[in-house]
């Protein structure tokens, strides 16, 4: 990981409130393992004063490009949002450990289960799943039809299924909906989403999984203890706790408390 | 030449500058980005007797200027640091200052007697502050004859020199100063986070779980420089200075106002290289301002115009 001024090659409206950022820089070349994230400095000087942690959404390592993709929530990232081509902003990156793809799941399916802005760490992940030879199903939630994004690109990749809250698009509900209505047939799953789907992402799978978590950080790489879980066996006094942005973001599927 | 030694009790520091205690952790995450050899000193997060898991998360917030932080003095504990972190850190040529937490003042005097036993400590500092635990933390720090029975019976089983981490949610800093100081205090850290709070106006509720949390960052500084500026004319131990450091004028800042060395916080979390980017552009800063050495200017601005705020 290093720190480093990255260019802004492209910024561009995804969905409402949904932007996709494209950023140049060496640190790119690092950047090979779906699932990590970026610390970013949005604005020079104290306001706002702390960084903002946001997931890789896709590399490129020939361009030294990566795409991040976020929802415009609060100051950072409103700013971050007004950001022009050409402007620059201070990343320190690649943090955390991605999902892992292991070598015998060659030939095998991989089901990826995905809400809100926990898709985009899924489409880095998919297309390395598909380059290692493994099959990728993809289940994605949204909102209503409007809020969907990355629909065309997961396509490409395998099969896809989108559920959408107001049934404007797809299945009408959760991707838990989709879950519980078809039986997909997988080895491993991955999912990043909200902590009340990632529950109901756990409760309703049993293969092997990972799950990828989101939590308000200080430092990002493991220093300041802001961005704790606990693991399912800890007890108070015990050792057993996780931290979010350096022993994650992603963890085993029922290793750590959701 | 430009002067950064300075000497504090047990304490010989190559340059003035240290991580402030719970910003750093046990100095592993940093040395991945440079040696933590260029530092003045390093301050370990705080120790308990048994390993402590901390509060709830959310554990921060980010407000104007600041961040508000309730980790509840989270860590693995007196064997885990004596077994792992501090034998970790002898591979460094740079002082070691534990910072000392506890529930009651028998747990603070367990921890410094083993802590200050370990061949690379050369300094205590006794967390009388901490805002973000039920027991243990600032209701020593906020009560004269307590915080100065804590250190003297502290001081009583030390090794190594002590300082005293003061708060500054009290009414009076100086007599908490002149108590700590008077009880055998070697030094003092000051200062400790502000409590504060803050509301997500979309549900009403604290944002922090634990509803309120300690405020560090720029937003603090002037609080810490007029609080050392009045405490250091009053004691005569020196002080390590913290609270919002950002630049190397920062540093001069709190130098000025009487601090003899001084710990970088927060401003580690926004940029992993801080604490060495300060140290070198601290003597860049000296050059332009023609200070040759930073004894010279611990307490300037008191020394040259001699009044105690009220």
């Amino acid at each position: 990981m290093i720190v480093e001024d990255m260019s802004i090659i492209e910024q561009s409206l995804r969905a409402p409130g949904i932007y996709e950022m494209t950023l140049y820089g060496e640190s790119v070349n690092m950047m090979t393992t779906p699932g990590q994230f970026l610390h970013i400095k949005v604005e020079e000087g104290i306001s706002p004063l702390l960084r903002r942690p946001i997931s890789i959404c896709d590399v490129n390592l020939e361009k030294k490009e990566l795409s991040i993709i976020y929802r415009v929530e609060g100051k950072g990232t409103t700013l971050l949002s007004r950001k022009k081509p050409g402007d620059v902003v201070n990343v320190l990156g690649p943090l955390g450990k991605g999902f892992p793809i292991r070598d015998e799941e060659k030939g095998k399916t991989a089901l990826l289960i995905g809400g809100g802005v926990g898709i985009p760490p899924l489409y880095y992940l998919a297309k390395k799943l598909v380059e290692a030879g493994i099959k990728v199903e993809t289940v994605l939630g949204f909102r209503t039809a409007h809020d969907i994004f990355l629909e065309e690109e997961f396509a490409l990749l395998g099969n896809l299924h989108i559920s959408t809250e107001d049934g404007s698009k797809g299945t009408k509900g959760f991707v838990t909906t989709i879950l519980e209505q078809s039986s997909f047939r997988y080895d491993t799953f991955y999912s990043c989403g909200p902590l009340p789907m990632l529950r109901a992402v756990e409760a309703a799978t049993v293969t092997p999984g990972y799950v990828s978590l989101e939590e308000r950080m200080g430092c990002g790489v493991g220093a300041c203890l802001a961005c704790v879980c606990a693991t399912v066996h800890a007890k108070e006094g015990s050792k057993d706790y996780r931290k979010v942005c350096s022993d994650g973001p992603v963890f085993r599927a029922g290793e750590v408390v959701l | 030449m430009t002067g950064l030694n300075v000497q504090l009790p047990g304490l010989t520091l190559k340059n003035p500058v240290m991580p402030a205690s719970g910003c750093f952790g046990f100095g592993q995450e940093y040395s991945q980005f440079y040696d933590l050899n260029e530092l003045g000193a390093i301050t370990v997060k705080a120790v308990t007797v048994e390993p402590r898991r901390g509060n709830p998360t959310p554990r921060v917030a980010e407000t104007d200027g600041g961040m508000l932080n309730a980790i509840g003095l989270q860590n693995p504990g007196l064997n885990h640091i004596m077994n792992h972190e501090l034998p970790w850190l002898e591979a460094y040529d740079i002082p070691v200052i534990v910072n000392v937490a506890g529930n009651t003042i028998e747990d603070y005097m367990a921890v410094t007697k083993r802590v200050s036993q370990a061949k690379n400590v050369s300094a205590v500092e006794l967390n009388i502050s901490c805002p973000n635990v039920k027991i243990g933390g600032i209701q020593f720090g906020s009560d004269p004859n307590i915080a100065a029975e804590l250190t003297r019976k502290v001081v009583a089983v030390s090794k190594v020199p002590v300082y005293v981490k003061l708060s500054p949610n009290v009414a009076d800093i100086v007599s908490m100063a002149k108590a700590v100081e008077a009880a055998g205090a070697d030094g003092l850290s000051m200062i400790n986070t502000l409590v504060g709070m803050k509301i997500d106006v979309k549900t009403g509720k604290p944002v922090i779980a634990n509803k309120t949390g300690g405020l560090s960052g720029p937003a603090i500084k002037p609080v810490a420089i007029r609080m050392i500026y009045q405490v250091s004319q009053a004691v005569s131990i020196p002080i390590i200075g913290m609270g919002g450091i950002q630049t190397a004028d920062d540093i001069l800042e709190f130098l000025m106002a009487g601090a003899s060395a001084v710990a970088v916080g927060t401003a580690n979390f926004i940029d992993p290289y801080a604490c060495p980017k300060l140290i070198k552009s601290l003597t860049q800063r000296m050059e332009e301002l023609n200070i040759c050495d930073v004894t010279d200017i611990i307490g300037r601005s008191w020394k040259t115009c001699n009044s105690i705020p009220s």
